[in-house]
């Protein structure tokens, strides 16, 4: 699966994108949230206020922590937007 | 079925050309409603603002709200053109037109696909100070979002 970050959230972390290969018991958007902050420190630093996070599976935003990300090619993690 | 224009780029846009493109093979258009953005200086704080956006969602989500435009209003067009990269004080930064037979619907679809925009379209603006220096991402306003109340329906 393939993660992609971007303005602060990708300059805080350092990547602009990633494969990783997931747990199994990683199955909603609120566990792979837990499972990055658990793999780094640099993410759980940067996930701290998570609230604001916004996400979109597949290029489709995602509100629901509770969505299942088991069809997921592409996760976008990102702040607010500030287009226009 | 009327489909809509939606374009990023890192070039500006010509607004007349814009316009033509909507109006060219209809001649039953009434009205064309335009509304452009552009790269304030902040008092002459800011020497550039940096547009980061997510090529393929933001052409897809600006697509979908302008798809509602075009029902939602009766639209006989919509365009819009976002640019992204370093734009300077005083460029362009992003284009709607909208077209209808009565200005009624071209005012509203234009206001409406900018509201959309804003919170859903996947753009982000990084400040650049008049030394050159990098600064701040800019932050979301709540008031792009109380905005879109007015629409609801």
């Amino acid at each position: 699966m393939k993660l992609v970050y971007f303005a602060w959230l990708r300059e805080r972390l350092g990547i602009n994108e990633e494969v990783v290969e997931l747990p199994k018991d990683v199955e909603t958007v609120a566990n792979l949230f837990d499972w990055l902050k658990a793999r780094d420190a640099v993410f759980a630093d940067v996930f701290e206020h998570e609230a604001i996070i916004q996400v979109a599976i597949n290029q489709k935003h995602e509100r629901d922590r509770g969505a299942s990300i088991s069809t997921a090619n592409e996760i976008a993690l990102f702040p607010p937007m500030t287009g226009g | 079925m009327i489909k809509p224009y939606i374009k990023t780029q890192t070039e500006d846009f010509d607004i007349e050309a814009e316009i033509k493109r909507l109006t060219a093979n209809n001649k039953n258009i009434g009205a064309v409603v335009t509304f452009s953005g552009l790269c304030r200086d902040e008092e002459g704080a800011l020497s550039a603002l940096e547009l980061e956006h997510y090529p393929g969602m933001a052409e897809a989500e600006i697509t979908r709200i302008a798809e509602q435009a075009i029902e939602r209003f009766g639209l006989d067009g919509i365009s819009a053109i976002h640019r992204y990269g370093k734009i300077a004080p005083g460029e362009n930064i992003v284009l709607v037109v909208a077209a209808s037979r009565h200005r009624q619907a071209a005012f509203d679809g234009a206001n409406f696909l900018m509201d959309f925009l804003k919170t859903r379209a996947p753009f982000w603006k990084k400040e650049h100070d008049i030394k050159g220096k990098e600064g701040n991402w800019v932050d979301a306003k709540d008031a792009d979002d109380d905005a879109l109340s007015k629409w609801d329906a």
